[in-house]
């Protein structure tokens, strides 16, 4: 018989190595997968990890991986510091979509003046729209104890609404011929978030996800305040000891999420995308959760994993129109990436042991 | 250098390199923006590609991308398209506008057909079916059908294209009814199976007992087919499998011929910017069977109705008609004309409810 025996201490050894674990074991498994479907899956395989990377047009594809990336970092980031102290905002989609907003209407607001200072205020009334928008589930847990995953979440519904309307109203392109969508901000040079080197993917926005990289890391393990939520999250009774306010730690978690994931969409919406339009989220919110966790909840963790999550995107649509594999395949096997790490994640705080059985 | 043309000398590169290999084959792309299994909108885009395949066989290669969200992931997928060597890539949504302007200036010798939208370029064409035509028969049936005169209408958009075809519907709904009266319930959404079961159930609580829908799934079919007597048309797709009962008729778009003929027009090298509003003259839409839960006098109305369509005697708008407002919009035997349709944002008299904004 197999028991699972819980660890005195975590491993560290598998807290490394499940990630990678958990990627090879969805290589294996989503080759199977493509196998049944009918595909060469080593074709399938190689061309979802190797051909963004190495292939023919890798010099388009390179840049992509950061376009794609850098508002999964960002978000992740953010969330992952609030994880850690076990304050769960999974409304970041709706806090990418308000930054968005703002963002965008702050620029929209200028136009057409073309002045230095419209790019910098965007980037605030990004920030500052995420920010006012985690912090309605941050306000009612401190205040009313109501539970943050869930408020935090409907508020996704709600900024979704909100983007219908504005995109349908106060942001619609006025020489739109009446269909919903704001002005290109790619074409309005002041409000442009327009790549720093031509060519080379790289916008404010990756720039800035690079930057809350070394500040997450600076900030857990050289600041007290990451200490704080460190110790909130691995010894709730401890941490009251040493005196954290929890209240300021949620309200300080919530916040910085809310504002990085505000940051991701004002750096979308003004570069990549450029209108704000009623589907204007994809999912950038949610996916982060999973970035956040494939990372181990570590900053350098997370960069790899924002860069391993945009990779299956891009080589996903490379699969699909190279080798005719179908979208929900693709998801399948990112999906499968998250539960064998969930999976795999068990061995960090448990192991496997054959037991003698035992007359009970 | 800038990255245009790093872009463009590399696919025209490409261009030398695939020439050589593979002599004259074209290469078409196709971006939905739903699964090809919806069978609904991207279902029959998909029948489309099927078709064109069908039809030049070895001399075509083609190559799609599904569920392709409408923003930059999609200028993505038209870039990785035209790298790959594509000759012609259609794209299927109306959220594709902006980014298929984008990549069609980066590769000017590849061309662009973009389904439903305004923009055009020198290598980008436009082409829309009249699905208000189609409204108009579904209208008149439903107007027929309704027992509880409250008709449900599952909108996608408030973009033109929707907010026309609730007009004709309603205008031809009424016209044989004078006591209807539409729900309209916005989806925001052009596929999401979830969502539109919700909104379908959400009317027939309020009492709709016709469904009409502008969405791409065949999710409020099989809610109206739950609740039992809520009378459904398909859209886009004929989704006969809901057929006869609660499925009584459909709006079936047809691009195959279209497909093709742009295939022909690249492969010759005729192609030419074009803005394409083709109707059921032209065979683009197309009435699906009525089935015989419609009585018999509704069912010859009907298709006399899309008789005199299809021979360019009738037109769905036809005055006189007055605005929502009640201003007057067009007179006696006037009809309207096309650039008031395609940029419509306005309901017409008699319509509850505002379009949002």
């Amino acid at each position: 018989m197999i028991v699972l025996e819980k660890r005195p201490q975590p491993s560290k050894a598998w807290s490394y190595a499940t990630p990678v674990v958990a990627v090879l074991a969805t290589m294996v498994f989503g080759g199977i997968l493509f196998a049944i479907l009918g595909k060469n899956p080593v074709e399938a395989i190689g061309t979802i990890f190797w051909e963004p990377l190495f292939g023919e047009f890798a010099f388009y594809y390179r840049p992509q991986l950061l376009v794609k990336g850098a508002p999964l970092v960002l978000i992740a980031i953010g969330l992952s510091l609030g994880f850690r102290a076990g304050i769960w905002n999974i409304g970041a989609e709706g806090q990418y979509i308000m930054g968005a907003i703002f963002g965008a209407a702050a620029g929209l607001a200028f136009y057409p003046l073309d002045a230095f200072y419209i790019f910098p205020i965007m980037v605030i009334a990004g920030a500052f729209g995420g920010w006012l928008w985690a912090m309605i589930p941050a306000f009612l847990k401190v205040r009313f104890g109501t539970n943050e995953i869930l408020v935090s979440l409907m508020l996704v519904y709600v900024a979704e609404q909100m983007l219908a309307s504005v995109s349908l109203g106060l942001l619609k392109n006025p020489e739109g011929f009446g269909f919903p969508g704001s002005r290109n901000l790619q074409s309005y040079e002041s409000a442009h978030n327009a790549e720093l080197i031509a060519g080379s993917g790289m916008h404010w926005g990756v720039v800035t996800a690079l930057i809350a990289v070394i500040f997450a890391y600076v900030l857990l393990n050289r600041h007290m305040l990451g200490f704080h939520i460190r110790l909130t999250g691995e010894a709730p009774r401890a941490a009251k000891f040493a005196g954290v306010n929890p209240a300021r730690l949620i309200l300080f978690c919530l916040g910085l999420s809310g504002a990085l994931a505000g940051l991701a969409g004002m750096f979308e919406v003004s570069g990549p995308s450029g209108v704000v339009s009623i589907d204007f989220n994809v999912g950038y919110g949610f996916t982060a959760i999973i970035v956040a966790f494939l990372g181990r909840l570590h900053p350098v963790g997370i960069l790899l994993a924002g860069g391993l999550m945009a990779l299956t995107y891009i080589g996903g649509e490379i699969a699909q129109s190279q080798l005719g594999l179908p979208a929900a395949a693709i998801q399948v096997f990112q999906g499968m990436l998250l539960f064998f790490l969930l999976a795999f994640d068990l061995l960090t705080n448990y192991r496997i042991r054959a037991a003698r059985s035992e007359v009970a | 250098m800038k990255f245009t043309t790093l872009l463009a000398s590399a696919a025209m590169a490409l261009g030398l390199a695939s020439g050589a290999m593979a002599e004259d084959k074209t290469k078409v792309g196709f971006v939905y923006v739903g699964p090809v299994g919806d069978g609904g909108w991207t279902y029959e885009h998909n029948k489309g590609r099927l078709a064109v395949e069908e039809h030049f066989g070895d001399k075509v290669e083609t190559v799609f991308v599904e569920s392709v969200p409408e923003g930059p992931d999609a200028e993505r997928v038209m870039t990785q398209m035209a790298l790959e060597g594509a000759d012609l890539i259609f794209t299927t949504s109306f959220g594709y506008m902006d980014p298929t302007i984008n990549v069609a200036k980066k590769f000017p010798d590849v061309k662009f057909e973009h389904a439903t939208g305004y923009k055009t370029a020198p290598n980008v064409s436009v082409y829309s079916a009249r699905f208000y035509e189609g409204r108009a028969v579904q209208g008149h049936i439903a107007g027929n059908m309704t027992k509880s005169n409250i008709i449900g209408y599952i909108g996608s958009y408030p973009i033109p294209e929707v907010i026309r075809g609730i007009n004709s519907a309603y205008i031809h709904a009424k016209k044989v009814n004078p006591d209807v009266e539409f729900k309209i319930v916005w989806a925001y959404t052009w596929f999401d199976p979830a969502k539109e079961a919700d909104a379908a159930t959400v009317l027939i609580e309020q009492g709709a007992d016709v469904i009409l829908q502008h969405t791409d799934s065949t999710a409020p079919q099989a809610a109206a087919q739950e609740a039992g007597n809520v009378v459904t048309f398909g859209q886009a797709s004929d989704m006969s499998e809901y057929a006869p009962f609660p499925r009584v008729s459909s709006i079936i778009d047809d691009w195959a011929p279209y497909y093709i003929a742009r295939t022909q027009a690249v492969m010759d090298g005729t192609w030419e910017t074009a803005n394409t509003w083709d109707g059921i003259r032209e065979g683009m839409v197309a009435i699906g069977e009525i089935t015989d839960a419609v009585p018999a006098d509704v069912k010859e109305e009907a298709l006399a109705l899309k008789a005199a369509m299809a021979a360019g005697e009738y037109h769905p708008f036809t005055g006189p008609l007055k605005k929502q407002d009640g201003s007057d919009w067009l007179a006696e035997g006037e009809t309207a004309d096309d650039g008031t349709l395609a940029g419509m944002n306005f309901y017409v008299e008699g319509l509850e409810g505002e379009i949002p904004q």
